[in-house]
C-alpha cells in the first residue's frame, strides 16, 4: 500500500513513463574488476561516518598546554591542544581510537582502490568516447584524496606530519615570482605559523570533502547515465548492455559489499594499529623523525625529491628554487597528462569512435605496455621514497641504493614497456586467454552402451565416444 | 534450509550477538581490539549474509540485455534545433549591446573584487625570509635556556641552539660542533667565527627546510633525514651529497670573557630552501 502510493507519487511528479520502473530494471553489468570503484566509494562512506564522530573531539587548535593526561611517557610536556585532543581521542574517548584508526585505513584504502579502478579503467580502454569526462572527474577525485589525505595525516600536529607539511611549505615557496607569497598566503606567514592547523581542518572536513561529494555525484550519474562498459557476452549488439537488475540482486550484492568493505576497515581499525602519534611525539620545529615515510600515496612524491639532482636555476637575478621541478612541475606534468590520456590516445590512434565494449589489455599493446611501464615507475619512485628503511633492510649505503635506483628508473620502465608488449602482441596473435577456464565436458552413458561426450558451455551432445575401458570414466 | 540459506541465517545472526556485544564491550571499555573484531563481526555478518542471498538464492535472476539508449546520438535537426535555441538567446541579449557589455565589466570588476580577501589570509613576507633572531652579542643557548660555553662540548659532539630568549624558534636553530680546530678548512672571515673548533651552521636543510638531524662524527658530516642531502662541516657546510644545492650558512661566532658563546651577527645568508626573492 505505501509501495504503490510511493510509486504513483514519484511517477507523477517525476517522469510521464514510469521513472522508478526503469531505473530499479536498469542493468549493471558483472565483472570482479568493477568492484574496485565500488570499494573506493565505501571507502568514502566510512570515512565520513568516522570523520564526523572525529571531529566532534578534535581541537584544531596550536595554542600551548602542558599534557596531563593517562599516556605516562608524554606527561609533562608541552603540546598543542590539537595533539593533546588527539591522544584524547585516542586514549581516553571510548571507541575513539577504533574510530581514528579506521579512519586512517579507510584513507588509505579508498586512494588505493581509486587507484587499482584507475589502472582497470586504463587497460580496460573503458575511458575512450563518450567516457572522458568520467575519467577526467575520476582522476580529479584521486588528487582530491591525496589532498584530503595529506591534510588529514597533518591535523594531529605531531613530529612526522609537521616535517611533511614543512616539505609542502618548502616547495610552495619554490614557486617562481609569486612563492613566497603564496606560502606566507597559504600558511598564513613564515613556516610554522599559527593559523596552519585550523586552515588544515576548514580543508580537511569542509572544502576538501564538499569537491569529493560533489565529484563523485558527478562521476556516479554518468556512469548510471552512459551504462558501464563490458566485455560484450557473445551475441548481443556493442549498443547493449548486459547484466544484473538493479533490484533486487545487484541492490543486494552491491549494499553487501558495503559492509564487507566496512568490516574489513573496522577489523583492521581495531586489530592494526596506525599512526601512532604517541610515538612519534608533539611537533617541534627543531627536530625530524628518521626514518621518516609519509603514508604510501605520497610515497613517490618523495621518491621524486630523494633522487632529483641538486640543481638550481637562475633567472634575471632571481633563483628557481630547488624544489620547483620535482615537486611541482613533475607532479603537475604527470596528473595532467593522466586526465588527458583519452584525447592523447584517440588523437595518436586516430580513433574518435564510440566505444561501449571493454577491451582486453593484449588488444591494444602499446596502451598495456605504457600502463605496465607507468606502474612500474611509480613502484620505484615508491621505493626511492623509503629508501632509508630500504638501505638498512638490504644493508647497504642509501648514497649506492640511490645510484642503482636512479638507473632502474629509466631501464626498468623501457624493459617493462617491451615484454609487455611483446606478449600482449603475442597473445593477441595466438587468439588464446592466458588462464583458459576450464571447461566442463559431461560423460553420458548412452543406450548403446557407449558415452555422449557434451560441453556445458552449451555445446549440446558430441559425439557419441566408443565405450572402452581406457577413456571412459567407469573401469 | 538449503546450506546457503543456512550461511546467510548464521551470518545474520553472528551480526546480531556481535553488535549486542558491543554494548557490553563499550560499557566495559574493553579497548580497540574487542571493537574492531566485534564491528568487524557485526557489519561482516550483514554483508556475508547479503552476499550469498543475492548470489546463491537469487539464481532465477537472469541477466537482462538492454539497448545503451542515453548512449545513441540524437538527430541532426535535433542538434541543430538546440544550438538555435542557444543562440538566439546569446542574440537577444547581444541586442543591448551597452547593457550586455556593462555586465561582463560589473562581472568581471565584481570577479576582482572577490580576490580582494585573499590578501587576508597572511601577512606580506617583506625580507623576513632574509634574516632570523640573530643578533650581535645573542647567547646561545640550548631548547631549555641554558647558556652554551666554550667547554660545554668535546672534540667530535655537537648540540642544538638558539638566541637567547627565543628558544626554540623555527628559523634561527643552529646546530653548534666542535671538531680539531686545525681540521677546519674556511675562508679567513668565516675562521674568525669558529674559534677553538666550535662553528655554527643553520639547522635548516637548504633542500626542502628539514632539521638536520644527523651527524656523522666520523667523516664530519651532517645529513637531513627526509631527503639524505649531505654538507661537510670541516668545509663551510658545502653540500657533497644529496639534494641540497647551497651550503649551510655559518652562524659566525665567538667566546665571550666569561666562557659564554655568542654569536656576532646574523647568518650571512638566508637560512633554509631557495627561493624567488634569494637573488
Amino acid at each position: 500500500m505505501i509501495v504503490r502510493r510511493l510509486v504513483d507519487g514519484v511517477d507523477e511528479r517525476l517522469d510521464g513513463t514510469s521513472f522508478i520502473k526503469r531505473n530499479l530494471r536498469k542493468v549493471f553489468p558483472d565483472h570482479w574488476s568493477f568492484m574496485l570503484g565500488e570499494l573506493a566509494l565505501y571507502s568514502f562512506v566510512m570515512l565520513l561516518l568516522t570523520g564526523t564522530f572525529l571531529s566532534l573531539f578534535f581541537v584544531a587548535s596550536p595554542a600551548e598546554t602542558v599534557y596531563r593526561g593517562p599516556y605516562l611517557p608524554l606527561q609533562g610536556r608541552d603540546v598543542s591542544l590539537a595533539y593533546e585532543s588527539v591522544l584524547r581521542i585516542s586514549f581516553e574517548v571510548r571507541a575513539g581510537l577504533v574510530m581514528r584508526q579506521t579512519h586512517h585505513w579507510a584513507a588509505l584504502v579508498f586512494v588505493a582502490s581509486m587507484a587499482a579502478h584507475l589502472v582497470r579503467v586504463f587497460f580496460t580502454g573503458a575511458f575512450r568516447r563518450p567516457r572522458e569526462l568520467s575519467w577526467i572527474i575520476g582522476v580529479t577525485l584521486l588528487v582530491l584524496g591525496i589532498g584530503a589525505g595529506f591534510t588529514g595525516y597533518s591535523l594531529p600536529d605531531d613530529l612526522l606530519s609537521g616535517t611533511g607539511l614543512r616539505i609542502i611549505y618548502s616547495a610552495v615557496l619554490s614557486i617562481p615570482v609569486i612563492g613566497t607569497w603564496l606560502a606566507y598566503l597559504f600558511f598564513g606567514g613564515e613556516f610554522p605559523s599559527a593559523e596552519l592547523i585550523p586552515r588544515l581542518f576548514v580543508m580537511h572536513i569542509l572544502l576538501i570533502p564538499a569537491l569529493i561529494t560533489l565529484a563523485l555525484s558527478a562521476h556516479l550519474a554518468l556512469v548510471w547515465h552512459q551504462t558501464h562498459t563490458q566485455f560484450r557476452p557473445t551475441g548481443t549488439p556493442e549498443e547493449s548492455v548486459t547484466g544484473t537488475p538493479v533490484w533486487p540482486k545487484f541492490a543486494l550484492k552491491s549494499v553487501g559489499l558495503a559492509f564487507m568493505t566496512f568490516a574489513v576497515l573496522t577489523g583492521l581499525g581495531g586489530l592494526v594499529q596506525i599512526n601512532p602519534v604517541w610515538l612519534y611525539g608533539p611537533f617541534v620545529p627543531y627536530s625530524a623523525p628518521s626514518p621518516a615515510q609519509p603514508d604510501f600515496y605520497a610515497g613517490w612524491l618523495e621518491g621524486i625529491l630523494r633522487l632529483w639532482p641538486n640543481w638550481e636555476f637562475h633567472l634575471f637575478g632571481h633563483t628557481i628554487g630547488e624544489l620547483f621541478l620535482p615537486a611541482v612541475v613533475i607532479p603537475g606534468i604527470i596528473f595532467t597528462a593522466l586526465a588527458l590520456w583519452p584525447f592523447i590516445e584517440a588523437r595518436a590512434a586516430r580513433d574518435t569512435a564510440m566505444h561501449h565494449d571493454a577491451q582486453r589489455p593484449r588488444d591494444v599493446p602499446v596502451r598495456a605496455g605504457i600502463g605496465a611501464a607507468g606502474i612500474a615507475f611509480f613502484v620505484l619512485l615508491m621505493l626511492a621514497g623509503s629508501n632509508d628503511v630500504l638501505a638498512k633492510y638490504l644493508q647497504v649505503e642509501v648514497d649506492t641504493l640511490n645510484g642503482v635506483l636512479k638507473v632502474l628508473l629509466f631501464v626498468v620502465p623501457v624493459l617493462v614497456f617491451a615484454i609487455t608488449w611483446w606478449i600482449c602482441r603475442d597473445l593477441r596473435a595466438r587468439g588464446t586467454a592466458p588462464i583458459a577456464r576450464p571447461s566442463r565436458v559431461e560423460f553420458r552413458r548412452n543406450a548403446a552402451g557407449g558415452f555422449n561426450e557434451s560441453h556445458a558451455d552449451g555445446g549440446g551432445p558430441g559425439e557419441p565416444v566408443a565405450a572402452t575401458p581406457s577413456d571412459g570414466e567407469e573401469p | 534450509m538449503k546450506r546457503p540459506e543456512r550461511i546467510a541465517a548464521t551470518a545474520f545472526v553472528v551480526a546480531i550477538a556481535a553488535a549486542l556485544a558491543l554494548f557490553v564491550v563499550y560499557v566495559r571499555g574493553d579497548g580497540p581490539q574487542a571493537e574492531g573484531v566485534l564491528l568487524a563481526l557485526a557489519l561482516g555478518g550483514v554483508g556475508v549474509g547479503l552476499l550469498v542471498w543475492a548470489t546463491r538464492l537469487m539464481p532465477h535472476i537472469r541477466d537482462e540485455t538492454h539497448p545503451r539508449k542515453a548512449t545513441v546520438p540524437t538527430t541532426e535537426a535535433e542538434r541543430d534545433s538546440a544550438v538555435e535555441t542557444v543562440e538566439a538567446g546569446v542574440e537577444e541579449i547581444k541586442r543591448r549591446r551597452f547593457l550586455s557589455r556593462l555586465l561582463v565589466g560589473a562581472a568581471g570588476a565584481l570577479g576582482l573584487a572577490a580576490l580582494i580577501p585573499i590578501r587576508s589570509l597572511g601577512r606580506s613576507p617583506g625580507d623576513s625570509l632574509l634574516h632570523t633572531k640573530w643578533t650581535p652579542g645573542a647567547k646561545l643557548v640550548t631548547i631549555d635556556g641554558t647558556p652554551v660555553t666554550a667547554s660545554t662540548l668535546e672534540i667530535g659532539s655537537f648540540t642544538t641552539v638558539f638566541p637567547e630568549g627565543h628558544e626554540g624558534s623555527a628559523d634561527s636553530q643552529a646546530v653548534l660542533i666542535r671538531v680539531e680546530p686545525g681540521q677546519l678548512q674556511l675562508a679567513e672571515a668565516a675562521m674568525a667565527g669558529a674559534p677553538d673548533g666550535l662553528v655554527a651552521y643553520s639547522k635548516i636543510c637548504t633542500h626542502a627546510g628539514c632539521p638536520l638531524g644527523l651527524y656523522l662524527a666520523a667523516t664530519h658530516e651532517l645529513r637531513c633525514p627526509c631527503h639524505q642531502s649531505t654538507f661537510d662541516v670541516l668545509n663551510g657546510a658545502k653540500p657533497v651529497y644529496g639534494p641540497a644545492p647551497r651550503p649551510l650558512p655559518q652562524l659566525p661566532i665567538e667566546i665571550a670573557e666569561d666562557g659564554v658563546l655568542i654569536a656576532t651577527g646574523d647568518f650571512p645568508a638566508p637560512v633554509g630552501p631557495s627561493f624567488w626573492e634569494l637573488g
